[in-house]
């Protein structure tokens, strides 16, 4: 027992070498079972894609990682079903995905393109489509969570210097202090790891952020998502690939394509309105949303006025003006694929700290109107890897706070416009002040004649 | 090996204190530097532009020696690159360019006439379980038994610290195998580089020590040029350098009026 004592308080380091080539530390005093340069808080969509990406990259070959999930290995088998969450993943995540060749998988199992994006709003009937410059060139794919999940999950396999652990949970994070530069994690199991790197992908309520005493900033929009599988009413030879969104006062409702048949609605409105649809009886939820995508709502004639001529204006000098979007009517739906989830908005101000990282929903949270969380999240995988990349290839050490720093610094550049454009849609789009709902309408068709405007906003949601 | 290298060190050591005025080291500097020794690695204190600048200079040296071939095609894109290959770093100070070359896999042997800071450098190397060969030495003494033995040789930021620049040059010359390269960044020799360096970087901004540059040991680069082709040694590169004082980062650029880089390789 003294002997211990006296030994913790020297803090003997041992040290061994395995192959030549790893360098393990123990440090005894504090009982490190194993000693990781990267760990991985979180085995989300996110948090798998970058341990792979990690584990694929050749320069970061000898770096041993370690991924923890709190949740169970769920053995994958292609449901009959569609799963009722969905994203949309654009160009430049599906470039990712294909750069670890988790793609492959996904195609092999199901994913739809989406080839044009209709937007158009319900107090004044203006809109705007949106298409890829070069046709067929699809703006994006919808594929459900868990079969990105699955793909990436398999990759990750394949990569022999990443271990994951399930059903693992972290009692607490020891960030490094002004001298030490190693991470330290208690398990709740009593297992004890230490890393040169955390990287915090552990979703919205991070832990990880927490520890790091990050300036937070979030507000509840008091909205909840309400999704579900619905069936569509098919007319002879309709090929389902067009996104559809409609800006209602509630929120916006939209319908993304999954096959001809099929397709998954992602439905923002307020808390009170989702918990009543949540309780209808199927044929009433529908009927609801056919009158939230078709129905008309109470207008300003001086609107409607102002939306006509403006659209005869564009007409007459031949602009691209706005074809009267038809949206698919929906018959059914798949049996309780109801549900609802709520919504808010985050940032970090801080996405780096010392030995820390934080990616994904763990560093920013938007509103999911735009369709663009898990892409952000997704560029930031793709900067990560380049910037620890850049480091190693330059002798720098992972947690040099240098070389994060470019990753902090390209990230929010890139994600907080973002996030203050789909923020400012959001407020823009719920009000119901006449001027106001005037002034976006014809912002919306003045953007939908402004071809390079348009070209620009495509090129800005891809990357 | 070790114990003879110690020896040798232990032999410079009192050789030097008996005839410092024999090498190129400059005793004022080596006092300057003393004061330096206890913050040399804290990364945004004094030496905060020393730090930053291992961006610049380590893929300098790195795609340097890709460039010239001596990188084995297996060694490329993975973390050691420079795997197997011998690298002097002459004035290696606490290290700070030392360890990262180290990290990418070369023998590293980094040598300095200031035995206070070489402490500072094993220190942090042991801490950080790197394998790098510290010793206190001039590179004259240096030279005398260690004839053609490294693969490239590193003098960065040093050479503005020393006078007699011709015979330090040709002794770093002696120690590079033939065809091997040595890299060097200094301080140009211009009006520009006096105000920026000693009165900005020095008493405006406080970025280093005052007292660190003199301007007089300052060089022109088609000098430096001129006495690197008197030692053998072809150029094959120069680079201008700017430091964002802003953003601390180091930038290569086209104008070398104030910071510049060289790449050179000594023919057989």
């Amino acid at each position: 027992m003294l002997n211990n004592q006296i030994l913790n308080k020297k803090g003997v380091c041992l040290l061994w070498k395995i192959k030549g080539k790893f360098h393990f530390q123990r440090f005894l005093s504090q009982n490190i079972d194993r000693h990781y340069d990267i760990i991985i808080a979180g085995g989300g969509m996110v948090g798998t894609t970058l341990a792979c990406t990690l584990g694929k990259n050749s320069i970061l070959k000898n770096k041993k990682i370690l991924l923890l999930e709190a949740g169970k290995e769920k053995p994958w088998t292609l449901p009959e079903k569609y799963n009722n969450r969905v994203v949309s993943v654009n160009p430049g995540s599906q470039k990712l995905l294909s750069s670890i060749n988790a793609w492959n998988f996904i195609e092999k199992n199901r994913v739809a393109t989406v080839k044009q994006l209709q937007v158009w709003e319900a107090l004044s009937d203006a809109s705007i489509t949106f298409e890829q410059p070069k046709n067929n060139e699809p703006i994006s794919y919808i594929v459900e969570n868990d079969l990105i999940l699955a793909a990436v999950a398999e990759q990750a396999q394949s990569c022999p210097n990443l271990e994951i652990q399930y059903e693992a949970k972290v009692k607490n994070y020891q960030l490094p202090d002004f001298n030490a530069d190693i991470t330290q994690l208690k398990m709740e199991n009593g297992q004890n790891f230490s890393c040169n790197l955390l990287l915090g992908c552990d979703g919205v309520n991070s832990t990880v952020r927490k520890c790091m005493h990050a300036n937070y900033i979030s507000w509840n929009y008091g909205q909840m998502g309400v999704v579900a599988t619905l069936q569509l009413d098919q007319q002879p030879g309709f090929k389902n690939d067009v996104a559809w969104q409609r800006f209602l006062p509630n929120g916006p409702v939209a319908l993304l394509p999954l096959t001809d048949e099929l397709s998954s609605l992602v439905w923002s409105t307020t808390i009170q309105q989702a918990k009543e649809l949540l309780e209808l009886p199927e044929e009433r939820f529908v009927e609801q949303l056919n009158k939230a995508i078709g129905g008309t709502f109470k207008k300003s004639s001086l609107v409607s006025q102002a939306i006509n001529s403006f659209d005869n204006l564009l007409r007459a000098l031949n602009c691209p003006s706005t074809n009267q979007a038809t949206a698919p009517t929906i018959c059914g739906m798949e049996t309780n694929s109801r549900a609802a989830f709520p919504l808010g908005f985050g940032h970090s101000s801080q996405y780096i700290g010392k030995g820390v990282v934080l990616v994904g929903d763990a560093a920013h949270r938007i509103h999911p109107l735009a369709g663009q969380g898990v892409n952000l999240g997704f560029g930031d995988v793709n900067c990560l890897n380049e910037v620890l990349t850049k480091a190693v290839y330059s002798g720098g050490g992972l947690n040099d706070l240098s070389y994060l720093k470019e990753y902090e610094s390209e990230r929010q550049k890139h994600n907080l416009p973002m996030m203050i454009a789909v923020e400012g849609l959001h407020r823009l789009t719920t009000t119901t002040l006449a001027p106001i709902v005037l002034l976006r309408g014809l912002g919306l068709q003045f953007s939908n004649a402004l071809v390079p405007l348009k070209k620009y906003l495509i090129s800005q949601a891809s990357i | 090996m070790t114990k003879f290298l110690r020896k040798c060190s232990n032999f410079t050591f009192i050789h030097l204190r008996l005839q410092s005025h024999s090498t190129t080291i400059d005793q004022q500097e080596i006092e300057q530097f003393k004061k330096l020794a206890k913050e040399w690695w804290h990364e945004f204190g004094s030496n905060k532009p020393l730090h930053s600048m291992n961006k610049l200079r380590v893929p300098f040296v790195r795609d340097g020696l890709i460039n010239e071939g001596v990188v084995h095609e297996q060694n490329l894109k993975t973390s050691t690159p420079l795997k197997n290959l011998s690298i002097l770093d002459v004035g290696c100070g606490g290290g700070i360019l030392s360890e990262p070359l180290c990290r990418l896999g070369a023998n590293v042997t980094g040598i300095d006439a200031n035995p206070g800071i070489i402490d500072v450098a094993k220190k942090h190397a042991e801490k950080n379980h790197l394998n790098i060969n510290y010793l206190f030495s001039s590179i004259e003494d240096h030279s005398k038994c260690h004839f053609e033995k490294y693969d490239s040789i590193v003098a960065s930021e040093i050479l503005e610290h020393v006078t007699e620049k011709e015979k330090f040059l040709s002794a770093c010359s002696a120690c590079l195998k033939p065809l091997g390269s040595i890299f060097i960044t200094t301080i140009n020799n211009t009006a520009l580089a006096s105000f920026l360096s000693i009165f900005v970087a020095e008493t405006v901004l406080e970025l280093v020590p005052k007292g660190i540059h003199q301007p007089d040991k300052f060089i022109e680069p088609y000098r430096l040029q001129r006495m690197l082709e008197d030692c053998n040694l072809k150029t094959k590169v120069i680079h201008g350098m700017f430091y964002n004082v802003f953003t601390n980062n180091w930038h290569l650029c086209s104008n070398n009026s104030v910071n510049y880089c060289i790449h050179a390789v000594k023919i057989c």
